[in-house]
């Protein structure tokens, strides 16, 4: 089965756009693996590596912000401005990573929740080159002089990228490196003694899962033609926390399954903010409270698993 | 110096509600290990409810009292449908579990209170009082003055009283606690309702200043919960003292630096206490035992 | 040169002293076991030597460098591994996995190799996974290659750390009462085990209340009371001593 797996994936992918029947619908799934993606780097932190960010979308923000601003005022090209994006997250998040991994529990998700908001609030203000609270226009992505524009070229892009992502992030689960993470979950004292050094590892995949967030922050940014400071709120952050516990955690395949669920669920409830919030709300708390494992696992563990 | 003393005033004033907001987060941490997300939600509805029934025409005692009350019963609410039956979940499964009893509470508002923002009459009269050249809202007075003796009531609550002491107890040692004939469940309930009703109070003392709506819970229980890690999560007078310099420190960053960044303050504060000194100002130490 | 030198240990928590001015030596090759009533500063001991602990004063040294103040993973590079008394099993991973994870540091942990799949990394990581099958049989977990760590007995997962400790190679292994819980039978394949591990040149040290186990197996003994050191000898001058006899053996074990 496992070996199945990315084939069978790509397949899908594959195949996906005869079922898809306008441009709506390549929108949906679009941002589906938009989703899967961000969510398969958070898994790796929260599911795999047992720790916490609240504010995941504030790394998204800074991917997408830089896709915008860098081009727009400074003329960059939209290439070097996702990279330029990709490392100032990488850098930020190694930056605070250090001092928030020595924390734990409580402590940890409010300096990462702390964090997204100060950068909501920076983007927020800085309107002169953000647009502020209206947000800005963000100039197509070219790549070697071709623009990439229309859904189903972007389908294709994000295709390739989602099925890439779950291809790394696989290996990387069944690597040594991967192995130290999951040792780090189950237990850090054991971890330490085999020569796990405990910061080094939780600063690596905080920096990592940060990075994949902005660069999909940044394509996203392009695909959609138009930022706004709600990307990098709160809400968005909780969104993707809530994917990664519905799916499941420590899931590659529960990370995807959770993506699509739950960017499914708000276009069921285009008509009021509020039941939106509710929902996400009342999932959260029934999931972690009756399914705290997720879908994918609980599913998994009903049909017998050892190795 | 007037300025000075104008930026102190409205810090304290709001730093009060943070200190409430604390009190109410270091209680049920105290009691039980769990960070209630949910607290900002409680000192929103203590102004909602607040002014839904002053608008209905209720009596100013009447509403005041359901306004305390209803809070209190969401707390219970959460502790009986979401913390209880999580029993023995870890820690982070549980933030995420009241996160989203915080998003519940907030969406359910939103939907049938709106998004509107609201006011209440300041309890007594709007006119400033004059100090130093600075101007002092009456309602500033109450805040501070109901907040003191809140602090005082909770104090004497847990040094005099049984269910005080019990509650002291359990958040000790919970399996001694039990031993000794103590009903945790009940000394639980009892910290998430009254977590709730400070919560409340807070929101109502807050709102003929600041307006309330659906969404000030968010801002409000964060800063609060910065406010109870500034003063040493656990520490009841941490708490109190945690609360008042996020506010105080707000309101002049504020004043003297910038204002647009005024919200990012607090973050960036609990940023450098975490850097610095974790266990915030009074906070206690723990060793894990391997 | 002794393989482990602990010179005028002290550890204090607060106001108890758990760990009062012990010194002693353990020479590269012998079973050293450290026994003493409960409360006596035996696994506090064990973590302040394997760096779970900072001492508040004293030196350690292992080949002849100290290593106060190091932190657990360094120590690990250094050639120490550890079981422990409250089994640290990762029970998020498959039986061999957490065996595999004890090898960690022989390992090329790059992450970017890592997600390529990098072939030498690979192939490399397959002949753990057959290293990590034969540890287990080693100690004698054959019927677990396959399990998942969650749905092995307590008896099994004692056996799982040990082979997580020796995939590591070390030349100083520290277990930490290896036969609490068990029962006879399961201690006496527990002593057959730590002999053959001694037999292939590992310096073992281990904290033990079964006596029996001990006095079979110990080439040295150490013995605490109170965070203080009471005795040090051989099994027959340990037993012998009339101190050690009054504050513990007087009870009588196994």
């Amino acid at each position: 089965m496992k070996r199945l797996a990315m084939p069978l994936l790509a397949l899908i992918l594959l195949l996906l756009p005869l079922l898809l029947p306008n441009s709506y619908y390549y929108d949906l799934v679009i941002r589906m693996a938009i989703n899967a993606v961000i969510v398969l780097g958070l898994n790796l932190l929260i599911g795999f590596a047992g720790q916490i960010s609240l504010g995941h979308a504030g790394f998204f923000g800074i991917g997408a912000y830089a896709s915008a601003v860098l081009p727009t005022h400074f003329g960059w090209h939209p290439l070097a401005a996702m990279a330029a994006g990709a490392l100032a997250t990488a850098l930020l998040a190694a930056l605070v990573a250090k001092p928030i991994f020595r924390l734990h529990g409580h402590y940890l998700a409010m300096a990462t929740l702390g964090l997204g908001i100060i950068i909501a609030i920076v983007i927020r203000n800085e309107g002169m080159y953000t647009g502020g609270p209206d947000g800005m226009p963000v100039p197509p992505l070219e790549i070697f002089g071709y623009e990439i524009s229309g859904e189903r070229n972007w389908y294709w892009v994000f295709a390739a990228n989602l099925l890439l992502s779950v291809w790394l992030c696989r290996n990387l689960m069944d690597s040594p490196f991967g192995r130290a993470l999951r040792a780090l979950h189950g237990s850090e004292v054991a971890a330490q003694v085999v020569g796990v050094d405990l910061a080094r590892y939780k600063m690596a995949i905080f920096v990592f899962s940060a990075f994949f967030a902005s660069i999909m922050g940044s394509l996203s940014a392009h695909y959609i033609g138009f930022v706004t400071p709600n990307v990098a709120d709160f809400f968005h952050s909780i969104e993707l926390v809530t994917m990664v516990v519905v799916g499941g955690m420590a899931s590659v395949f529960g990370s995807l399954v959770g993506a699509v669920l739950l960017t499914a669920l708000p276009q069921a409830l285009v008509s009021f903010d509020g039941w939106e919030t509710v929902a996400f709300g009342a999932i959260l708390m029934l999931f972690m409270i009756f399914l705290p494992r997720g879908l994918v696992p609980t599913l998994a563990a009903r049909f017998g698993r050892g190795e | 110096m007037a300025q000075f003393l104008q930026f102190l005033f409205s810090g304290v004033t709001v730093g009060a509600g943070y200190a409430l907001a604390a009190l109410g987060f270091t209680l049920i941490y105290n009691a039980s290990n769990v960070i209630n997300f949910a607290q900002g939600e409680f000192i929103m509805l203590g102004g909602v409810v607040m002014v839904i029934f002053i608008h209905a025409g209720l009596p100013l005692p009447v509403a005041l009292a359901l306004a305390i009350v209803l809070p209190a019963g969401v707390g219970i609410l959460i502790e009986k449908l979401a913390i209880q039956p999580a029993k023995g979940a870890d820690v982070v499964s549980l933030i995420i579990i009241t996160i989203g009893a915080s998003l519940l509470i907030r969406g359910l508002v939103q939907i049938w209170f709106g998004k509107g923002t609201h006011g209440l009459e300041p309890f007594s009269g709007h006119a400033p009082i004059s100090v130093g050249g600075a101007s002092l809202q009456p309602q500033s007075l109450w805040v501070l003055g109901v907040t003191a003796l809140v602090v005082v009531a909770l104090w004497l609550f847990f040094s005099r009283t049984v269910i005080g002491k019990a509650i002291r107890a359990t958040s000790c040692n919970p399996l001694a606690a039990q031993l000794v004939g103590i009903d945790i469940q009940r000394v639980l309930l009892i910290s998430y309702a009254l977590s709730a009703a400070l919560g409340a109070v807070g929101g109502i003392l807050l709102t003929p200043l600041t307006m309330t709506s659906y969404d000030v819970g968010i801002m409000l229980g964060l800063k609060g919960f910065v406010a109870a890690v500034v003063g040493g999560l656990g520490s009841g007078l941490g708490a109190v003292i945690g609360g008042l310099l996020v506010g105080v420190i707000e309101a002049m960053s504020a004043g003297y630096l910038s204002s647009a960044y005024k919200d990012a303050v607090p973050f960036v504060l609990i940023f450098v206490i975490l850097f610095f000194m974790p266990r915030g100002l009074m906070g206690a130490k723990v060793t894990e035992r391997v | 040169m002794a393989l482990l030198e602990v010179a005028g240990l002290n550890k204090a928590f607060g106001g108890v002293l758990a760990v009062q001015d012990v010194s002693f030596a353990v020479e590269s090759g012998l079973v050293y076991s450290v026994i003493g009533p409960n409360g006596a500063g035996k696994t506090t001991l064990f973590n302040l030597i394997t760096g779970i602990y900072e001492p508040t004063s004293g030196d350690i040294r292992f080949d002849g460098r100290s290593i106060v103040g190091q932190p657990p993973h360094r120590l690990a590079g250094l050639g120490i591994a550890r079981t422990f008394q409250n089994l640290q099993v990762c029970m998020n991973m498959s039986a061999r996995e957490n065996v595999m994870v004890g090898a960690h540091l022989a390992l090329d942990r790059n992450l970017i190799k890592g997600m390529l799949r990098w072939p030498a990394l690979r192939r490399r990581d397959s002949a753990l996974r057959e290293e990590a099958a034969a540890l287990m049989r080693y100690v004698g977990l054959d019927g677990y290659v396959g399990s998942a760590a969650g749905a092995m007995p307590y008896g099994a997962l004692k056996r799982l750390e040990i082979a997580r400790a020796l995939a590591a190679k070390p030349r100083l292994l520290f277990l930490d009462e290896p036969a609490a819980g068990l029962n006879p039978k399961e201690t006496g394949e527990i002593d057959e085990l730590i002999r053959r591990i001694a037999d292939q040149g590992i310096t073992v040290v281990l904290v033990e209340h079964d006596m029996k186990m001990v006095m079979n197996i110990s080439d040295r003994i150490l013995v605490l009371d109170y965070g203080k050191k009471l005795a040090e000898g051989s099994a027959a001058e340990v037993r012998a001593n009339p101190d050690v006899i009054a504050a513990y053996l007087g009870a009588s074990h196994g």
